[in-house]
């Protein structure tokens, strides 16, 4: 039987007076590939906040391989999205990746022979070993993006948490990228949110779409209606040389 | 005799090289993590407790490092507790603790020392028992960065991942503004209330130029800051200038001065 990772029930949340959730619910198993769609404002991000714990939902529950998100998110490799780091700041690639191994260390917070190993093993994984000492202002969106996988990726996850992958990243680096996390997803549950709607919905097992509400597809399917009332125009399917699902109408 | 044979003079020299090094370590995290106005709200909040020391007869600075340790912590807390109008609550705290010490400096009896050396500080005036003060605290701030190093980087670098591996950055946010209100302390009697947020952030600032690194970063901070002190206590000494005024005007006008240069070869090549 496989197991059940993410569970939210009921889920709503305020900003303010503002519902940006309303009554979420949804299931992720160990071995699911998910993609969340929805348009900017949707509330893709505050899901991914509140499934980690950052944000305690208005009503509904949370759990995180069946304990509380605070407990659960300790399994859970969070990639943020890269275009939102401060480039400024003084650190370096290998510093980033080691700082996902943080939450491991002793009382003293010194990074073990273990965790250097681990961050040395995620770097080469991830092709940005020969660019360790470089600062993450003179890195490309996709070198910085690798860093902050990486760093999800020495925390040893079982779930990876991605948000906005794929922005500000070109064609080529992206068709990649989903083919690189194709592989990782035989490893470990991955959950994605984006609002690009091109090449995702090949690459991910499932789809859910989000506004506000979210809406489940299951295997591969997103009814272009459903595209119409998330961006509220009707939107293209279908990417260069990419192929595209056939589209199921789900109840409402 | 030379001036260093002055006790007086040995304490101002003393005294600078410890506000330095407090600066340079504290002023690097305050402007990588962009806690400028926050820190801004500690150091003024800060004299509350020197009219509250002056007010009970103790020695303020003592006053100080609980009141803006207190006060800090407050900071911290509504900073983050606040989905909204965190800048306001900030300025808010700012003036109630300035307002806070006029209050208490108005209702102490007697003599009431020079109010002008508290809010711009005069680094020739500064005592032994001052200086044994500040070393306290250089140590207390440089052993705890020393410990948490690794800990901090992550925390500045990146909250929100950092609270997702469960560091509590609620408690390292708190003991990092604390030790900006420790840092504040030990700058009242070189620089002052008013000017000590220009000598945590200028000389980081200034380090920021040149290097990528933050541990480089704090150690030419700390450098620059000497050179700073220096020039301050020399244009005091030498010339009756006034020593805080004096240490700001170089390390902003050095500053900017850089930072144009910079920026002129940048876009030259």
């Amino acid at each position: 039987m496989t197991k059940e990772i993410i569970r939210l029930e009921h889920v709503s949340f305020d900003y303010g007076d503002h519902r940006v959730l309303e009554d979420i619910n949804l299931k992720v198993y160990e071995d699911d590939f998910l993609g969340i769609i929805g348009p900017n404002g949707g509330g893709k991000s505050t899901l991914l906040k509140i499934i980690l714990g950052l944000l305690a939902p208005r009503e509904g529950k949370v759990f995180l391989f069946n304990k509380s998100p605070n407990e659960g998110r300790k399994h859970v490799g969070y990639v943020p999205q890269h275009t939102l780091v401060d480039r400024t700041f003084p650190i370096c690639v290998k510093q980033v990746v080691l700082s996902g191994r943080i939450g491991f260390t002793d009382f003293l917070r010194r990074y073990s022979k273990k965790d250097k190993q681990i961050a040395d093993k995620v770097m080469k994984i991830m092709g940005i070993k020969e660019i360790r000492n470089t600062q993450i202002g003179e890195l490309s969106g996709g070198q910085l993006q690798r860093t902050l996988i990486a760093r999800a990726l020495s925390t040893e996850p079982e779930l990876l948490l991605l948000d906005e992958p794929t922005s500000s990243i070109d064609v080529q680096a992206e068709t990649d990228f989903y083919d690189f996390l194709h592989g990782l997803s035989e490893k470990m549950a991955i959950v994605l949110v984006t609002h690009d709607t091109g090449a995702i919905s090949s690459h991910v097992k499932t789809i859910a779409c989000i506004n506000k509400t979210l809406h489940y597809h299951g295997e591969k399917t997103i009814p272009p209606k459903i595209f119409e009332k998330l961006y509220g125009c009707p939107i293209e399917l279908i990417g260069h040389g990419i192929p595209h699902r056939v589209l199921k109408e789900h109840d409402e | 005799m030379t001036i260093f044979q002055y006790a007086f003079f040995q304490n101002a020299l003393m005294a600078g090289v410890l506000a330095a090094i407090a600066c340079g370590i504290i002023g690097s995290y305050v402007v990588v993590k962009r806690l400028v106005f926050i820190s801004g709200g500690i150091s003024h909040a800060a004299f509350g407790g020197i009219g509250l020391g002056l007010f009970l007869g103790l020695n303020p600075l003592l006053t100080a490092i609980i009141f803006s340790v207190f006060s800090s912590s407050i900071l911290g807390i509504i900073s983050k507790k606040a989905y909204q109008r965190e800048d306001t609550l900030i300025g808010a705290m700012w003036a109630i603790g300035m307002a806070f010490g006029i209050f208490m400096i108005y209702q102490t009896p007697g003599y009431v020392p020079d109010l002008a050396s508290y809010l711009f500080g005069n680094i020739l005036t500064v005592s032994r028992v001052d200086v044994l003060i500040m070393l306290t605290l250089n140590i207390t701030i440089a052993l705890i960065v020393f410990i948490r190093y690794n800990e901090f980087l992550a925390f500045s670098f990146d909250e929100e991942f950092s609270e997702v591996t469960n560091v509590p950055v609620m408690k390292t946010y708190i003991v990092l503004l604390s030790l900006v209100a420790l840092t504040v302390v030990i700058l009242v009697s070189v620089v002052g209330i008013i000017l000590a947020m220009a000598l945590v952030t200028l000389p980081a600032a200034t380090a920021s130029l040149f290097t990528n690194s933050l541990k480089k970063m704090i150690l030419f901070s700390v450098l620059i800051g000497i050179f700073y002190m220096f020039i301050g206590i020399a244009m005091s000494f030498f010339f009756n200038q006034p020593s805080g005024a004096t240490i700001v005007l170089t390390s902003g006008i050095s500053y900017l001065g850089l930072l144009g240069a910079k920026s002129l070869i940048r876009n030259h090549y």
